[in-house]
């Protein structure tokens, strides 16, 4: 047994050192890969726009304390007597149905819209790699219920589901509502890492390898995940956008986040009453959710066409 | 052509069953008793909650309560109100309008996303194709629920080209702006898949040998060029069908259009569960059949497809 192992990692050994001597290595060629990526994305001034939109929203969305004291005079003081009033001098926003400064408000909701399609996006990409990577290799059984279950998840339009779901758990979270989004939205990025894989288990560099002995596993991780994960990571960008989106959707409907929560679903939803009076209501975190929302967007088009040249 | 259609009903029946599986396994086993879900607080006298476990075959297993609902579902039954009244009653009249409405924004996603996408498409790089692509992709980030507002706040109360909400102008002129917002979002998504299918085929080989056997341009472009471009736009307007009648809850809400969206807008609201997933299910179940429907479509227009 022992001695079985030994000359499999002897194999697999000399099978990265014959890889090594005819092509480059395969660290080298990742990295100018993405130095090229780089290249192309730092000449694009979108692309500046979107990092420094996101930089500011998740240094938000980490101490909204920091922002909410810089920016506003007693922004945690609420006053009911304020209640709608609109934009004024020391206060940009205005103010919400309680009284509150507006702005102060719209900096605490940034966090759980960032933190929802950040971390679904995560999950999500996470199954997608595993499911995608096991099926794509294997086939066979796995792969046919995996394709199954993944059909049955495509049937269920995305609002809907969560929907039915979040109203039969009426006490639910912020966490609760990205295992809800996750479980609905992992599908997509699995049928496109899924297909990645099966294109690529056939290419003959892998076969190259698979007969110099290397394992399943080191096949897998080594040979087809760098190659297989990029259009994956293009789709994971646009999902965050895609996420926040329908979290704000569900907070407005009525079925995510609950007061006394914080979020810009949320405050677009106490908006929708006063919108012809008080526009500014709806303005501000409209503004705010879009502009992420525009940023992880433009991300992932230009990560899309720096990775993939022919669209050039 | 019938082993294609057999096929892919066979394919679709998985479907169906999982999918109301989900739902059902997600709202009515999972979270505690929901008689007593239903009573909230107040205690439930034990013989009324024996008598309801009866009728709603609470105590049957799982696999056994799941047969009585689907088997409630092929018969129409989606479940009913606190008061007592059919979910499907209450649906009843709320269709036409939905359809109506779904349909519009079909349309429209047609007609003005291949429009646009066409026209970017062949300008590409020009100042016209920029605004194309900028303004979908504002289109996309910014929520439905925005856009309907805005849209509203703008079309309909600021210039007073068309109605604010309600259907008493009638079709078409009462659904043109409702129709719009539910549209944006696949609209920009149509134009610019257009637009990026449109410029890859161009490049394609065939359409050099096209030009250099001396066609005009416009022969290219249209006899040639859209015909295989359109192949993705057409796969995903056939999506969208269903995906626009299942998601016109925000829209219905907001243009106070009495369809099958505003129910479920309002019984959320209301708290009501049980017609919130009596009428979830229907939009599912709609969502489902019309996906089915342009599948076998589908497979009358396109030999490939029915043969492989």
């Amino acid at each position: 047994m022992t001695e079985t192992t030994r000359t499999l990692e002897a194999t697999s050994g000399a099978a990265e050192d014959t890889a090594s001597d005819t092509t480059p290595p395969p660290s080298r060629q990742r990295a100018s890969l993405g130095k090229d990526a780089w290249f192309e994305l730092r000449r694009r001034p979108t692309v500046w726009a979107a990092l420094i939109t996101l930089l500011l929203m998740t240094a938000m969305a980490l101490t909204p304390g920091a922002f909410t004291s810089l920016l506003t005079e007693a922004g945690d003081r609420c006053d009911l007597a304020d209640s709608k009033l609109g934009p004024s001098a020391g206060h940009p926003f205005g103010f919400d149905l309680q009284g509150c400064d507006y702005l102060a408000q719209v900096i605490r909701g940034t966090r759980p819209s960032l933190l929802a399609g950040l971390a679904v996006t995560a999950a999500s990409l996470l199954i997608a790699v595993v499911l995608g990577l096991l099926c794509g290799f294997y086939g066979g059984r796995l792969d046919a219920l995996v394709s199954r279950i993944t059909d049955i998840f495509f049937g269920l339009p995305f609002v809907l589901g969560a929907t039915v779901i979040l109203v039969a758990f009426p006490d639910h979270g912020l966490g609760a509502m990205i295992l809800v989004l996750t479980v609905l939205g992992w599908t997509t990025m699995t049928r496109i890492m899924r297909s990645q894989v099966i294109a690529l288990a056939d290419a003959d560099y892998v076969r190259a390898a698979r007969m110099l002995g290397a394992r399943p596993v080191r096949l897998m991780l080594r040979h087809i995940l760098p190659n297989a994960v990029t259009p994956v990571i293009v789709v994971a960008m646009l999902n965050v956008g895609a996420v926040i989106s329908g979290e704000a959707t569900l907070d407005f409907l009525g079925v995510g986040l609950q007061y006394p929560q914080v979020s810009w679903g949320l405050q677009l939803n106490a908006a929708q009453a006063f919108v012809l009076d008080h526009p500014h209501l709806l303005l501000f975190p409209a503004l705010f959710l879009s502009a992420t929302v525009l940023s992880f967007i433009l991300l992932g088009d230009a990560l899309r066409d720096a990775f993939d040249p022919r669209l050039k | 052509m019938w082993r294609f259609v057999a096929r892919r009903l066979l394919h679709a029946l998985p479907v169906l069953l999982g999918t109301t599986f989900l739902i059902y396994t997600l709202v009515f086993v999972l979270p505690g008793d929901p008689i007593q879900g239903l009573a909230g607080d107040k205690p439930v006298p034990p013989a009324v909650l024996a008598e309801l476990h009866a009728r709603y075959h609470l105590d049957d297993p799982l696999w056994t309560q799941y047969a009585h609902y689907l088997a409630g579902l092929l018969t129409g039954d989606l479940g009913t109100t606190f008061t007592g009244r059919d979910v499907s009653d209450l649906l009843a009249d709320r269709w036409a309008v939905t359809l109506q409405l779904g349909l519009t924004a079909w349309v429209l996603e047609l007609v003005l996303g291949m429009a646009l996408g066409v026209w970017a498409g062949l300008r590409k790089g020009k100042w016209d194709d920029s605004a194309v692509l900028f303004g979908t992709t504002l289109i996309i980030s910014v929520p439905v629920f925005v856009v309907g507002y805005l849209a509203q706040l703008v079309f309909g109360v600021r210039l007073g080209w068309l109605p604010v909400a309600g259907t008493e102008g009638g079709w078409p002129l009462a659904f043109l702006l409702p129709g719009l917002v539910l549209a944006s979002f696949g609209l920009a998504y149509v134009a610019r898949l257009t637009r990026s299918s449109l410029i890859e085929n161009l490049r394609a080989d065939y359409v050099r040998t096209a030009h250099s056997k001396g066609l005009s341009r416009r022969r290219v472009v249209v006899k040639h060029t859209l015909r295989n471009s359109l192949i993705p736009v057409v796969t995903f307007l056939g999506l969208e069908l269903g995906g626009l009648m299942a998601g016109a809850i925000v829209t219905e809400y907001i243009f106070n259009l009495p369809g099958v969206g505003q129910q479920l807008f309002q019984s959320i609201q209301l708290r009501e569960g049980p017609v919130v997933v009596g009428t979830t299910t229907a939009l599912v179940l709609v969502f489902l059949l019309a996906n089915l429907l342009v599948d076998l479509l589908y497979g009358l227009l396109d030999p490939r497809i029915r043969h492989d």
